[in-house]
């Protein structure tokens, strides 16, 4: 269970708040106007932002003062996903071990994790040889291979086309079942929540609303949600 | 955005280095001004302190001035070798100046090829020891990195500025006025400026081409005080006039005097017009005088050296090993402090402005007022001519870590906004973090600026005569030891071999990074 406890963020002209919970497994979209908070919530999750106040529990225990790399947490950002000087194999390498170190079980196993994302026979690419769609797959390849129990997505897919993007989604569904994993997904685009999000979080008007289900938040949007979707 | 989670590391090493750095430059001055009380300035030193001035900023503006026509005939033509002669004027920063002054003796000297000809015309020799020698000189070294910096400021005239002046059909006068001017007057200032500085704490070329009452510089005078009248105190005193002196041209340009002008792309033609005619004439003759003013000297000393190169003098072996061990000491020093520097800076660490400024402070100082400030904090500790190489190596390296650090600065700063969330994110280990992500990204700027310090180091006549005797001296002192002895065919000749270490040496650290990085 993921929790998010009397969470405060804030830095110049910004502030959010969130207390809430999400059990384990849960996938979770993030949505809301720009602006409002919802990569700061993720990068408060991942470590990168400090809480003014409040707390970040993962099964009860406090991983608030925990360094990025030691959370329990794989996160996918909008670009620089991948090191661009390394290889697919050596970028996979890095989930595996923070030393780099890369012996003949970690290249089986690399290999393995190449296959389960159709990037067979591309490890020794480097990431500008690879298409964007590519890219994406081997970033999540190299979530599979961490296998944190908690994986967030602060847009990585959105600079794909929408049917590059839906099996991306479809990819992530199923590195989450492999894994396990809580997903948090931050999307602008309702169709990514619906097909993709057993629960939808609001980020509006500085709070971080508890997730409520996709299906139910859409069809009854409260008037924040229902201002950022516009008539439509 | 928040602030950032997690305490960040205290930059430990940085913080170490930029307090060595402050000990090597305001701890030397602070040493010196200790010292310079017991000695007021006389009429000799006022008359140092103007030559120095007035030398200094003629060679400015000398450079400065003849810099504007060869950058602009470069920027408008093109011609076969033109981006070879552009690459040989980064060359003469890298050149030691001690070979530049034998190549200006070989063409200008009493028995070179200018005086030859006014000889063989019946009319007198020239001399070309005095003002007017080490203005030559400063502006023979000087031109070049002038040129190229002005080129830079040509090039970054948007190519729409010169379409729009042709689509209006602006004579090249009104182009001048309106395109070409105001950039002249924000760049020549800062440009005339960096060379005054150079100027000020140059000590060979005075050395060599200076001297007497009326042609000593400062640093010269601290020179002689200190090896022919031992006169610490009075050498305190000029160290600090010359401190004094680099002080105030930093503070007047500050924020002008810190691009050099050198790095890549500067090979682009500038897209505009190039008109015909009798400017047309005009470009050829400024890329012509220019381009021969640097050669013939190079030439000429060739011809020289390569005559005495059948007979090398005895111990220009040692004194080669001697200087490659101090270039080879001077870089390992200089590029990791200035790599752990410049990564403190870009991760914008507790205290990073203080490093920046640690790192410009050497540009301030000189070989000669360290040398002084060391030569008297250490002089009770043991022998000067036991301690010549060490203290030439951290002279070296403090001198050339400000190019180094310029040049890294930009890359790590990307590095980090590029890279630093990602190597955080999967938690990488320092040394994996190190082997896999910095020194791949940063190999580049890493092997150019070993090569240049390399070079420097390679080349560097200063503080090495404050305290060398003849069993332990460097390469270039070597060479200014065979000068003295009017030894010029021995002299050309290990000065071919020092300008080929130098640059060899500039030239494989320059590959090793380009391979490291490919």
């Amino acid at each position: 269970m993921l929790q998010l406890d009397h969470l405060v963020l804030a830095a110049a002209g910004f502030r959010l708040e969130a207390d809430l919970t999400l059990p384990k497994g849960a996938l979770c979209a993030v949505v809301g106007p720009s602006g409002a908070g919802k990569s700061t919530l993720l990068n408060a999750v991942a470590g990168f932002v400090a809480p003014q106040a409040g707390r970040v529990l993962w099964e009860g225990a406090d991983i608030t003062r925990l360094p990025p790399g030691q959370r329990p947490v794989t996160i996918l950002f909008q670009d620089q996903n991948l090191f661009p000087h390394l290889t697919v194999e050596r970028n996979l390498a890095l989930g595996l071990s923070p030393d780099g170190r890369m012996d003949a079980a970690a290249q089986a196993r690399i290999a393995e994790a190449l296959v389960r994302t159709g990037l067979e026979g591309l490890g020794g690419r480097k990431p500008g040889q690879l298409s964007g769609g590519q890219q994406g797959r081997a970033a999540l390849a190299r979530a599979l291979l961490r296998a944190r129990p908690v994986l967030l997505l602060d847009e990585p897919f959105a600079a794909l086309g929408p049917a590059l993007k839906a099996e991306m989604l479809a990819l992530v569904r199923e590195v989450a079942a492999q894994t396990g994993a809580t997903v948090l997904m931050v999307t602008h685009d309702p169709q990514d929540a619906r097909r993709f999000a057993d629960v939808t979080m609001l980020v509006a008007d500085g709070r971080a609303h508890p997730p409520v289900a996709t299906p139910a938040l859409f069809a009854d949007p409260p008037p924040a949600l229902a201002a950022y979707l516009g008539a439509g | 955005m928040a602030s950032r989670a997690g305490a960040l590391k205290p930059p430990v090493g940085a913080a170490l280095v930029a307090a060595l750095l402050g000990a090597m430059t305001l701890g030397t001055v602070a040493v010196v001004l200790g010292h310079a009380g017991a000695a007021r300035p006389g009429a000799a030193d006022w008359a140092a302190v103007r030559f120095t001035v007035t030398q200094a900023a003629l060679s400015a503006a000398f450079s400065g001035l003849l810099a504007v026509p060869v950058a602009r005939a470069l920027a408008r033509r093109q011609f076969p070798g033109r981006e070879a002669l552009i690459t040989l004027m980064g060359a003469p920063f890298l050149l030691p100046v001690i070979v530049a002054v034998l190549g200006l003796l070989a063409v200008f000297g009493r028995a070179g090829v200018v005086n030859d000809g006014l000889v063989a015309l019946g009319l007198p020799r020239l001399s070309i020891y005095g003002l007017h020698g080490v203005v030559l000189a400063h502006v023979f070294l000087n031109l070049p990195l002038a040129t190229r910096m002005l080129l830079l400021g040509w090039q970054a005239i948007p190519a729409e500025r010169f379409r729009l002046a042709q689509s209006l059909d602006l004579t090249p006068g009104a182009q001048f006025r309106h395109l070409e001017g105001p950039m002249l007057r924000a760049t020549l200032p800062g440009v005339m400026l960096t060379v005054f500085a150079i100027c000020l704490t140059s000590f060979t070329v005075a050395l060599t081409l200076g001297g007497g009452p009326a042609a000593t510089t400062v640093e010269l005078a601290i020179y002689q005080a200190l090896r022919f009248d031992f006169a610490p105190e009075r050498a305190a005193t000029l160290a600090v006039l010359q401190f004094a002196l680099c002080l105030t041209a930093l503070a007047l340009g500050w924020s002008l005097i810190r691009d050099t002008g050198f790095g890549t792309g500067m090979g682009r033609r500038v897209e505009m017009p190039a008109p015909g005619g009798w400017r047309r004439g005009m470009d050829v003759l400024a890329i012509a005088v220019a381009a021969g003013f640097l050669m013939l000297p190079l030439g000429a000393l060739m011809i020289r050296g390569l005559a005495g190169l059948g007979e090398l003098p005895a111990g220009l072996i040692p004194a080669t090993l001697r200087s490659v061990a101090v270039a080879l000491a001077t870089t390992a020093l200089t590029t990791g402090a200035a790599l752990v520097l410049a990564l403190a800076a870009a991760r914008q660490a507790a205290g990073h402005r203080m490093f920046d400024a640690a790192a410009t402070l050497p540009l301030a100082a000189s070989s000669l007022v360290i040398g002084t400030g060391l030569f008297l904090a250490l002089r009770g500790v043991a022998p000067p001519s036991a301690m010549a190489l060490p203290v030439t190596v951290a002279v070296n390296a403090t001198l050339a870590l400000p190019y180094t650090y310029r040049l890294l600065l930009p890359e790590a700063r990307a590095l980090h906004q590029g890279h630093d969330r990602l190597a955080q994110a999967l938690g990488l280990t320092r040394g994996a973090r190190f082997r896999l992500v910095t020194l791949p990204c940063l190999a580049r700027p890493l092997g150019f600026g070993a090569g240049i310090t390399a070079a420097l180091s390679m080349g560097d006549l200063g503080v090495i005569t404050l305290f060398a005797a003849e069993n332990n001296a460097t390469l270039p002192l070597f060479i200014h030891g065979l000068m003295g002895s009017y030894r010029m065919a021995a002299a050309a000749a290990a000065a071919l071999i020092l300008m080929a270490v130098s640059f060899a040496l500039f030239s494989i650290f320059d590959r090793i990074g380009r391979h490291v990085a490919a």
